[in-house]
């Protein structure tokens, strides 16, 4: 067993822990940092697939930023283990099922002539093949109106969460910039020159 | 370098005759130790550097405030950087009650844990690099995006509402200004038309010796970084995470001993990795700043790369301390306002610009290695 091969064993079998853990955790925030662990184990198996841009990008975008907000949301949630467990028993047969329906899928897919068997070699390229520039020219070559309706997709949802979050409240005590800077010192405070005037004598 | 380090050891181990006995073990993991030699070699210089950056910040804010700074510990308080890490290696560990145990210890680490990895793919010199990777400048950006975890876990495990207020603060404040940065490496990559660290400085060696570094066409997408690296560090005048008047220290209150000495290790470990990545990216890194300037650039050929560059993070790092002595702190809504409404929309119409400038011919910054 070469190294690759054992990192490939440890990586994989961290990710399926942390996978389990994101399920079987019972603290929300515990279960968000899995989903983490999990993330970053998938990383380093891609990095192993020597698809690096994929991997730091995985790293960057769901770590570093979509995990974050998604944390942030759980620690602000109030949240009641105990409320959240009621009913678990109702509803088990219902996610059997789908669980059951889900697994067969991916053994249908998994196992089907198509894919069974087929080893799956990776190229090796030389050190100094770039992953990301081959990805870039595919992306805007030959998959552009995918990547362009992809885009235009995620516009859509960030226009769309900002309309159904922006409200104007009334009544709220909040600082225009433009106006605190427009300020000028005449306009607060005036400046009034007076004679002094002799402390009166107290010594006697 | 290899094969010097392997010859002293060679002539080592020959004083006592030992050489073929010992390399007989060393060769299988002779990669492995070599590696780690390097790590050492990269870590415990900046180390030493984190201690000396709060001797210098102490000292430097002591001056231009008219005092006089640390001077008991030694000449010119030249060992108190020592004696504080003694001062907290030798404190109390104090864990919280109803705090989460494991995260609360787990948080410093991943504080310091990025800011330490991301030197992997920091070049010193032209060559001198623990990995030479073609996706460096992706690899910096991932690290310094998952620096944000450990404060938001320091603030949440703590179980202390002025912990979490800090934690909530900076978290939003690290996420904000990652995109002004990430824009503003985007012009960079342009530019250079290259990810690779190593390609990126040597992109900018031209015979106009400071001239062609990125810092002159991208000028304000350097001070949109450094800005922006000011915030993502937490440094003042944005250090709203832990602004004492307001929640006492923030994230990391409920700390102390090792624990807070881990983050402020982190805080400085930033400040240096962000000093660095400046002088690479806009500054030239390890390039002569005079190469080509006819008299000056033939009198200082002769200085080695590495003095240029620890010269530039000298700069950068003394402009962080600048910073923290000149402005006041910044008010939670106007630090938000500058990072979205201010630096993002500059940051993205000046990739456009930089985009569009590259296409004419006055465009004086292409590579060397791409002409032609």
């Amino acid at each position: 067993m070469n190294l690759e091969t054992l990192m490939f064993y440890l990586l994989s079998a961290l990710t399926v822990f942390a996978a389990l853990r994101v399920i079987t955790s019972r603290n929300p925030v515990h279960a968000a940092l899995f989903l983490v662990l999990a993330f970053f184990s998938t990383a380093g198996i891609w990095m192993l697939l020597e698809a690096e841009f994929l991997a730091l990008t995985l790293v960057l975008v769901y770590v570093g930023a979509v995990m974050v907000l998604f944390l942030f949301v759980v620690m602000m949630l109030d949240i009641n283990l105990e409320r959240l467990r009621v009913g678990f028993w109702k509803w088990f047969p219902f996610a059997a099922i789908l669980a059951v329906v889900l697994l067969v899928e991916m053994v249908m897919v998994l196992g089907s002539s198509s894919t069974a068997g087929t080893n799956v070699n990776v190229a090796k390229h030389a050190a100094d093949y770039s992953n990301t520039k081959e990805l870039g020219r595919l992306i805007y070559t030959e998959y552009i109106y995918a990547f362009e309706l992809a885009a235009v997709l995620l516009l859509v949802a960030i226009i769309a969460a900002i309309a159904l979050t922006l409200r104007q409240r009334s009544g709220t005590k909040h600082q225009v910039q433009g106006d605190q800077i427009q300020v000028r010192s005449k306009d607060r405070v005036r400046i009034v020159s007076m004679p002094s005037v002799a402390r009166p004598d107290t010594r006697k | 370098m290899e094969a010097q380090v392997l010859h002293f050891f060679q002539w080592f181990w020959d004083l006592f005759g030992l050489w073929n006995v010992v390399w007989s073990f060393v060769e299988p993991v002779w990669p492995l130790i070599w590696n780690l030699m390097k790590i050492v070699a990269i870590v415990a210089p900046l180390m030493i550097g984190v201690a000396y950056l709060t001797y210098a910040e102490r000292k430097i804010l002591a001056y231009m405030q008219v005092r006089v700074g640390p001077n008991r510990v030694g000449y010119y308080g030249l060992l108190q950087p020592i004696a504080d890490g003694i001062k907290l290696l030798f404190k109390e560990l104090i864990v919280p009650i109803r705090s989460n145990k494991l995260l609360f210890a787990f948080a410093p680490v991943m504080v310091l844990a990025p800011a330490l990895a991301a030197w992997a793919v920091v070049p010193f010199a032209d060559g001198m690099v623990l990995a030479n990777i073609n996706a460096g400048l992706l690899f910096i950006l991932a690290m310094t995006s998952i620096g944000v975890y450990g404060v938001i876990i320091a603030g949440w495990s703590s179980n202390s509402k002025y912990a979490f207020l800090g934690a909530m603060r900076s978290a939003a404040q690290m996420v904000s200004y990652e995109l002004p940065m990430g824009f503003a490496l985007v012009c960079v990559l342009l530019a250079a038309q290259s990810m690779n660290l190593t390609d990126i400085v040597m992109g900018q060696q031209s015979n106009a010796g400071m001239l062609g570094w990125y810092f002159v066409p991208l000028f304000p997408m350097f001070i949109v970084y450094l800005i922006s690296g000011v915030a993502e560090t937490n440094r003042a005048p944005f250090d709203m995470a832990e602004g004492e008047s307001e929640i006492v220290a923030g994230f990391h209150v409920e700390y102390s001993g090792m624990g807070f000495a881990l983050f402020f290790l982190g805080e400085y470990a930033n400040m240096i990795l962000i000093a660095g990545l400046t002088s690479l990216f806009f500054l030239g890194g390890w390039l002569n700043p005079f190469h080509g300037w006819m008299l000056v650039g033939a009198l200082t050929e002769w200085v080695p790369g590495i003095v240029w560059l620890l010269g530039k993070m000298f700069f950068v790092l003394f402009l962080f301390l600048w910073f923290r002595a000149t402005f006041p702190r910044y008010r939670y809504d106007q630090l938000m306002r500058l990072g979205w409404k201010v630096l993002i929309p500059l940051t993205l119409v000046w990739v456009v610009v930089v985009a569009a400038w590259m296409q004419t011919p006055y465009w004086l910054w292409t590579p060397a290695s791409v002409q032609g």
